[in-house]
């Protein structure tokens, strides 16, 4: 058999398959381009290679026009006006602009900021930054299910607060905070409302009215477009002012300079629009892939659980932890697929994830959970495949374990003093 | 992470994976590590009448490197006396499976994992010799 395949999807163009490759299940790390966003991006490259800041000629205008619908289409995505959009490198990016320009504009009106223990590490270290400048931050605890309970949120706010950021979906777990609610509190408290939606926005409805968002992260490659692009959604009415953290042009309403790059500004428009045409069919599809690799790694592996509310979820997203073995050598095991663990062990720290350590885990749970990540390319035989791998691996691995023996014999893993090393 | 090829030699086919009776006056345990910190090895010798280490078991809850480094030292201390066996060292056996940085202290609980073995094979030992037998095995060993 041939070494790669070529199989057609419903898209023009077709993807390449590659069997000796291992299946892909962490779409939420990243996305391919959908081969319909790359079409509409590669007359930029080459043939329209014009700077959109040109405003004297036709290569120009034709990059100018190229930008205006790509603005257009990500404005639309989010019931924004097309000037609310500014173009950034990503969603880490916007969220340090909205941040530090927020903080920086406001901090005669006050010094402190609210977000989620649970937030992107965008987030995080932004506000870790402001700390070191001298703003106060609170890093608000979330519930057993991972959502944002909404009296602590609200009573954590103080006359001084300027600006509260929360992620609407969340890349590790995907839960879906209750943003409605929270947009309400904010705007009823004067208070600054910028959403990270990089994992949200294709996945659920996002709407920037609907839950008062001052301003809001986005991210072209978790939505089948172009990595290094992203926008930031900064609101006219009643006007929110950033200040400006790359000089050099005045681009983009002075709120970030440098040239525009045509074609990843075009293909995060197409994948934008492409997004929010397809949510349903794609969420449905994926709700029951999701469903199927629930059930079959439930009825094969025993001691399993997930992380996370099933209930406020992107069916894009499964977070479980398999108990008795540890999340690296899971990884190991499961190297025909490609899916994170919340053991952080892989990059040089040997901590686990934050994200679920937030949500009450414990650390050994933490260590072996497991985010499988399904997408618009996700097959069913993928799914398939992955129960059976999951069901051997981790079977393997328990009679590796000697913590699985324990159990099997009815010890108490808690009731044993662990040396601490 | 790229892991070395003996890394994921002893991990696919890791050696001695087993559990030997702890009551036996023969054999040694040593546990190591805790869940918490995202590795627990067990390592068990068997001790002839002679001194000699004559068969080792472990299980491992632990990454790639742990499993492989336990695996490592079953092969190493067996046929080897515990004094000899008390002799092999952390480095040698990141050395052996060419262990990254980050990965050094799974070489240092298979150490600690075979001195935790030797020690409550010695305690059971001295036990018997001041004829108390049936201490109870200590599975725990700080380290």
């Amino acid at each position: 058999m041939n070494s790669s395949q070529i199989i057609e999807l419903d898209s023009k163009k077709p993807l390449l398959i590659d069997p000796d490759r291992p299946i892909y299940l962490d779409y939420q790390a990243t996305t391919p381009v959908d081969p319909q966003v790359l079409e509409q991006m590669l007359p930029y490259l080459t043939h329209d290679f014009g700077n959109a800041a040109s405003r004297s000629h036709a290569y120009g205008w034709t990059a100018e026009k190229a930008v205006d619908k790509a603005r257009q289409q990500v404005a639309d995505a989010i019931h924004a006006d097309p000037r609310e959009v500014v173009w950034t490198s990503g969603a880490t990016e916007s969220t340090n602009l909205a941040l530090k320009g927020a903080a920086h504009f406001y901090s005669g009106k006050g010094k402190h900021i609210i977000t989620l223990r649970t937030e992107h590490k965008a987030t995080l270290d932004t506000c870790r930054q402001l700390e070191r400048e001298g703003f106060e931050v609170t890093y608000l605890e979330v519930q057993e299910d991972g959502l944002v309970d909404l009296k602590a949120f609200e009573a954590a706010i103080r006359p001084d607060t300027i600006v509260a950021s929360v992620l609407f979906v969340n890349n590790e777990i995907g839960v879906i905070q209750p943003m409605a609610e929270i947009g309400r509190i904010l705007r009823a408290h004067k208070v600054l409302f910028h959403v990270d939606a990089a994992q949200a926005l294709g996945k659920v409805p996002v709407d920037v009215e609907a839950i008062q968002a001052d301003m809001m992260s986005l991210s072209g490659h978790k939505m089948y477009g172009p990595k290094g692009i992203g926008a930031l959604y900064v609101r006219r009415k009643p006007r929110v002012r950033v200040e400006a953290q790359v000089h050099g042009g005045g681009h983009e309403r002075g709120m970030r300079s440098g040239t525009l790059p045509t074609h990843q500004i075009v293909g995060m428009g197409a994948a934008a629009e492409l997004a929010v045409q397809l949510m349903d069919s794609d969420a449905q599809r994926i709700g029951k892939l999701r469903d199927r690799l629930l059930k079959g790694i439930q009825e094969r592996v025993e001691e399993t659980y997930i992380n996370g509310s099933m209930e406020h979820r992107v069916p894009h997203n499964l977070n479980i932890s398999f108990a008795f073995v540890e999340g690296e050598s899971l990884i190991m095991a499961l190297k025909e697929i490609a899916v994170s663990s919340g053991s952080a062990c892989t990059s040089a720290s040997l901590e686990p994830s934050y994200v679920l350590r937030a949500l009450g885990k414990s650390d050994e749970l933490a260590h072996s959970s497991i985010r499988f990540g399904i997408g618009r390319f996700t097959t069913e035989a993928e799914i398939d495949a992955t129960i059976e791998l999951i069901a051997g691996k981790v079977g393997k691995l328990r009679e590796l374990s000697p913590l699985w023996e324990m159990h099997q014999e009815g010890i108490d893993l808690n009731s044993i003093q662990w040396a601490a090393h | 992470m790229a892991y070395s090829e003996k890394v994921i030699d002893h991990y696919e086919n890791p050696r001695n994976v087993g559990a030997m009776n702890k009551e036996d006056g023969g054999v040694g345990t040593g546990m190591v590590g805790a869940p918490a910190c995202g590795d627990v090895m067990r390592l068990q010798i068997k001790v002839n009448a002679q001194g000699i280490i004559e068969d080792a078991k472990f299980k491992t809850y632990g990454c790639g490197s742990a499993i492989a480094s336990s695996s490592l030292v079953t092969e190493w201390v067996k046929g080897k006396t515990l004094d000899e066996a008390m002799t092999i060292k952390n480095s040698h056996i990141a050395e052996e499976l060419e262990l990254p940085p980050v990965k050094i202290h799974c070489s240092v609980l298979a150490e600690d994992a075979i001195k935790a073995a030797v020690e409550d094979y010695r305690s059971k030992q001295g036990a018997a010799q001041s004829s108390q037998g049936g201490e109870a095995v200590s599975a725990q060993v700080a380290h």
